[in-house]
């Protein structure tokens, strides 16, 4: 079980209460899907993905990018409690969406790529550092009740 | 990957941007590596590793320089990076999947710095050519 210091919760939720989840969620995924055009195997109906102008403003893009930052909020109110707290998130993504863990780490580094490019100044090496930790929780959560 | 045309021009742009700051951004994510990645110092016992190290900016300086060798090479990045892949396999001993956790720093630092700049085609650049980086730098491993 992860264990976040006293400082690294506030680092992580200073930086929180600044995101609008809607924004950061678009961007993150869409970044995804461009950087790692393999990711965009799991979103074959999502319409025109076919050049980043395409995928950053695809609506469905959006969407579905703010639903992900939202239970990333999750995250956020139970970091003592991660593998429990994305128990039901793990067996949806193994059993109906079968997503290969690997892309929990990759959305998971785009998650803290692109908190630096919005939040600069307040995202030094130790504020990433404890936001790192966060998103390795997770995706270790995330994959967790795979089989 | 291949780097496509587009690829080359934006990397080779950014890096004209930058200057003779690479160093600087080099020296930050190496800060960033080490912290946000524990388990990069074990390489480094030797180092003074606290905020404002002399020798993790020199060393940064040699990482930066390293970079700047490779992006003025990119028809031959395993001709360019041939001797230090060497160096990293049989002297340094660093197993490889450490590149990727600098190179990962490197982007957080650029897109802390130049966000203006850091559009998702430019970090897909930059993400493959440093990906690129990588494989030369394993290339000699055995």
């Amino acid at each position: 079980m992860v264990h976040f210091t006293a400082e690294e919760k506030a680092a992580i939720t200073n930086i929180w209460k600044k995101v609008n989840v809607e924004e950061i969620g678009a961007e993150t995924l869409g970044r995804l899907l461009i950087v790692y055009p393999w990711t965009q195997r799991f979103f074959d109906t999502f319409g025109n993905l076919s050049s980043p102008c395409a995928v950053m403003g695809n609506p469905r893009v959006k969407a579905h990018g703010k639903k992900v930052l939202t239970s990333f909020g999750e995250a956020v109110k139970n970091m003592d409690h991660l593998k429990e707290a994305f128990a039901k998130l793990s067996e949806l993504h193994c059993d109906k969406l079968h997503v290969d863990p690997e892309n929990f780490r990759l959305l998971g580094n785009m998650l803290v790529i692109v908190l630096a490019g919005h939040y600069g100044k307040e995202f030094t090496p130790d504020v990433q550092a404890a936001w790192q930790k966060l998103v390795a929780g997770v995706a270790v959560a995330l994959g967790n009740k795979y089989h | 990957m291949e780097l496509s045309s587009t690829d080359r021009a934006l990397v080779q742009a950014l890096w004209k941007k930058l200057g003779s700051n690479v160093g600087i951004y080099a020296t930050e994510a190496l800060e960033r590596t080490f912290q946000a990645f524990p388990s990069t110092k074990t390489y480094f016992p030797h180092f003074d590793l606290s905020p404002g190290s002399s020798q993790v900016k020199a060393h940064g300086q040699k990482v930066a320089n390293a970079l700047t060798l490779a992006a003025n090479h990119l028809d031959d990045l395993s001709g360019a990076l041939s001797a230090l892949s060497a160096l990293h396999a049989h002297k340094l001993h660093v197993d490889p999947a450490n590149f990727q956790l600098l190179s990962h720093c490197l982007l957080v630092t650029l897109a802390r710095h130049y966000p203006g700049d850091f559009s998702p085609a430019m970090q897909a650049s930059l993400d493959k050519f440093l990906s690129n980086v990588n494989s030369a730098l394993a290339s000699k491993y055995h």
